[in-house]
């Protein structure tokens, strides 16, 4: 457990940043009355910034990761049953918002687009005084507004992205991710496939033809290789593509016995169904069942593919059927709030707010050095993912993965996944060089 | 050979529904002279009447299961559709499970009488305007039809399977002599391919052989002297453009087994089915039937990954760079007429 205040390095780097900046950076961030760092909270409330798609094809993502924001704000301020605060093995938080201010809050509609989203944070910054920015169900939105909050100087806590680089090669000082990574999806993946699946499978890979697609295809390129499994062809697939059945097609020309469809959001919806469509799971090739494989999964992107998710594996960071008392509290609360359990998305976005404004009061200051080294390196449990480590090498969160299938008899809606494995923190943890990238120093802006 | 066969049968289907939605523009370009660009939000409206019937159908009352949970640990609510109660559980199932052949009945008159309301309603207001305001104000109303959809269905697709019957995929590949699963096809894409190629005989056999069809001919081609005849020449052509709609409409409902069906489906076809109907010839009928099929097969060929090898990307361009290459050398299109769109 890491306890920090206010600390020399904090203060030394805040300075030499704020100094230097402070030549290049517009007038609303050097105003008088900041406090030597971008928007310091002067009244008596605090706002913070959800940047959301709230428009666009994740819009219904975005819209659970708001839900989530405003149930965090109102266990922050003291209202509800107080969440995953109860079960939260920090106890900093005492449910008088932070640091004894008020939370109060502002949105943004990211749209899923990069320059919407970093526009929508910049207003929120400049226009609203947000001190910190959240949310964003996209790898290239998150790393975009990660690099905007590291120029103003606030602190970004990532939503749902699940690219390596947003805490590898484009990581950045400022900005902190909750959510796991594609490494992690194919370190936990790989040995289920293998299991259920055996050594000798060849591989044909979809992937969408971008940032998030590439390293996922490499993370379950790599892991299942390793198992065995030969990768007989990797296509790339438009992003804006919406059916696949010219690419599904010559996947059993090709001698492939298993499908590994790197897509997710509207592209997986529409891939999986067309593979299922042309009836490959129905299929022997090589004297084997056809498999697919999804190694993303959302329920809400479940719900989309219908039935055709059954018996397909997949990774997630969390599912609200998890058992442990954190789940359980958020499920309950959320749950209560709302009338269905809530989505990864929600879960990460709601654990990201605490665990900022847990670090706000450990640290006992908005500053963000001094918030980011309350994060880095810091320890907890009884948010709903087991004993959680917050690696201050790369500001990516470790801990448990989960494997899940589709369920073959879903009793509602939201029942689509079941949870297959629980795979421990140790098996997905990866040396922080190999991704390369620099956090560079933390910039507290003004 | 395989390979190529297999692209041959992708491109029908995908060909089939820029087809159906470029004959649609081609009917509405060719008798009001509007370019709709809210076409492509019809044949989004049209799978969303497959969802909507598909709902009404599964319409369910709540009992309650004392034996299982729900999330927050609750009696289980189970949803029972009142078609098990009304005509047994088996009888039901058969009904839910062939919701969107059905949804073709209701989509028909919903359908017709979206495309009516739109054109007495917005689209006659701009007859005498310049083609861009046309663009501008149907692209408008594309965006407003989409965001109600997604106001009231949520922006995630939505599931709407084929009947079980036809889960699964044919194999030519057998058929004609090949190893078995070489080439393989979905059995509803193939009745995809059979349903456009139905519709789009059924209005060519409508303008062709019926006296509303001849009218409609004839006020294509010079409405002043039909008017002059005392035929009421716009209201044919206001039914036509709900017929136009209804084309674009059953596209989209025979569509939701292939892609789930969302909001935005309309806007991805739109801009493609453009480049067809402008490939084939601006107004001409057979013209944007042929170009859609050609432009389908073309884009098929394209994404295979031989092809992918040697030309990264060519997938995503093709269909542009062959529109480019015939407007080059065929500057009307395929089969366009003189005097279209040339004033």
């Amino acid at each position: 457990m890491s306890k920090m205040n206010l600390t020399r390095r904090g203060v030394i780097q805040t300075g030499a940043v704020a100094g230097a900046a402070g030549l290049t950076l517009p007038t609303y961030l050097r105003a008088d009355g900041h406090s030597g760092f971008t928007n310091a909270p002067e009244g008596s409330s605090v706002t913070l910034g959800f940047n959301v798609p709230q428009t666009g094809p994740y819009a219904d993502e975005g819209a659970d990761e708001l839900r989530a924001y405003e149930l965090a704000v109102e266990h922050l301020n003291g209202g509800g049953d107080g969440g995953l605060m109860n079960t939260f093995s920090s106890k900093a938080l005492q449910g008088n918002g932070i640091l004894g201010k008020k939370v109060e809050y502002v949105t943004g509609d990211t749209q899923t687009k990069s320059d919407a989203a970093r526009a929508s944070a910049r207003s929120m910054i400049e226009k609203d005084g947000a001190v910190m920015i959240t949310g964003g169900s996209s790898s290239g939105v998150a790393v975009a507004v990660q690099a905007l909050c590291q120029e103003a100087g606030v602190i970004f806590m990532a939503g749902l992205t699940h690219s390596n680089d947003t805490t590898g090669k484009d990581k950045k000082a400022n900005g902190f991710r909750h959510f796991f990574n594609s490494y992690m999806s194919g370190a936990a993946l790989a040995p289920i496939l293998a299991n259920n699946y055996g050594t000798d499978r060849k591989a044909y890979h979809l992937t969408a033809d971008y940032n998030w697609g590439y390293t996922t295809e490499e993370a379950v390129r790599t892991s299942t290789e390793a198992m065995g499994w030969e990768t007989v062809a990797a296509v790339k697939t438009p992003l804006t593509q919406t059916d696949f059945s010219s690419y599904i097609a010559p996947v059993l020309q090709s001698g492939a016995d298993v499908l590994v469809l790197n897509h997710y959001g509207g592209n997986m919806v529409n891939s999986l169904t067309n593979a299922v469509q042309f009836g490959l799971r129905d299929k022997q090739v090589n004297g084997k069942n056809f498999e697919i494989v999804v190694p993303l999964y959302s329920r809400l992107m479940a719900k989309g593919a219908g039935a055709n998710v059954k018996g397909i594996f997949g990774s997630t960071n969390w599912h609200w059927s998890l058992q442990d008392e954190g789940s359980k509290a958020f499920v309950q609360s959320f749950g209560t709030k709302y009338g269905f359990p809530p989505s990864q998305a929600a879960h990460t976005c709601y654990v990201q707010a605490l665990l900022y404004a847990d670090a706000v009061e450990r640290a006992g200051s908005f500053n963000p050095c001094a918030v980011g080294e309350a994060l880095e390196d810091f320890e907890f449990d009884g948010m709903g993912n087991g004993p959680t480590l917050y690696r201050g090498e790369d500001h990516q969160c470790f801990k448990d993965v989960l494997v899940v299938k589709g369920k073959e008899n879903p009793t509602s809606e939201f029942d689509l996944l079941e949870i297959v494995e629980v795979t421990p923190t140790s098996q997905v943890t990866y040396d922080a060089s190999i991704f390369g990238g620099e956090l560079g120093a933390c910039n507290p802006g003004a | 050979m395989e390979a190529i066969i297999l692209q041959v049968l992708n491109g029908l289907d995908k060909g089939s529904a820029y087809a159906l939605i470029a004959l649609g523009l081609t009917l509405i370009f060719g008798t009001l002279g509007v370019v709709n660009f809210a076409h492509g939000a019809l044949f989004m409206i049209g799978a969303f009447c497959a969802v909507t019937l598909s709902r009404i159908i599964s319409l369910s009352h709540e009992v309650v299961d004392e034996t299982q949970t729900d999330f927050l640990g609750n009696p289980l609510k189970v949803e029972v559709p009142y078609v098990y109660d009304w005509f047994g559980q088996a009888a039901g199932d058969t009904i839910i499970d062939w919701a969107v052949p059905l949804s073709i009945i209701f989509a028909i008159p919903v359908m017709v009488a979206i495309g009516v309301l739109m054109e007495r309603g917005l689209i006659k207001h701009f007859y005498k305007r310049p083609h861009a305001d046309q663009i501008l104000v149907t692209f408008g109303l594309a965006i407003v039809l989409q965001e109600i959809i997604k106001y009231y269905y949520g922006a995630n697709p939505i599931p709407t399977p084929a009947p079980s019957a036809f889960v699964g995929s044919f194999d030519f590949g057998i058929m004609l002599g090949f190893e078995p699963n070489q080439i393989i096809y979905p059995y509803w894409r193939i009745i995809y391919f059979g349903f456009a190629a139905i519709i789009i005989g059924a209005v060519f056999a409508f303008l062709q052989f019926t006296t509303f069809g001849m009218v409609v001919r004839a006020g294509m081609a010079d409405r002043e002297t039909v008017q002059l005849l005392g035929i009421n020449i716009d209201r044919r052509f206001t039914l036509m453009f709900g017929i136009a709609a209804a084309v674009a409409g059953l596209a989209g409902v025979m569509y939701t087994p292939i892609n789930s069906p969302n909001y935005h489906m309309g806007m991805d076809f739109l801009v493609l089915s453009f480049v067809v109907v402008v490939v084939g010839g601006m107004g001409s009928l057979p013209g944007a039937v042929a170009a859609g099929f050609l432009l389908g097969i073309l884009e098929s060929f394209a994404s295979m990954r031989e092809v992918l090898n040697v030309l990264p990307g060519l997938n995503q361009i093709i269909i542009y760079l062959v529109a480019i290459i015939i407007l080059l050398t065929r500057p009307r299109g395929l089969m366009g007429r003189k005097g279209v769109m040339e004033d």
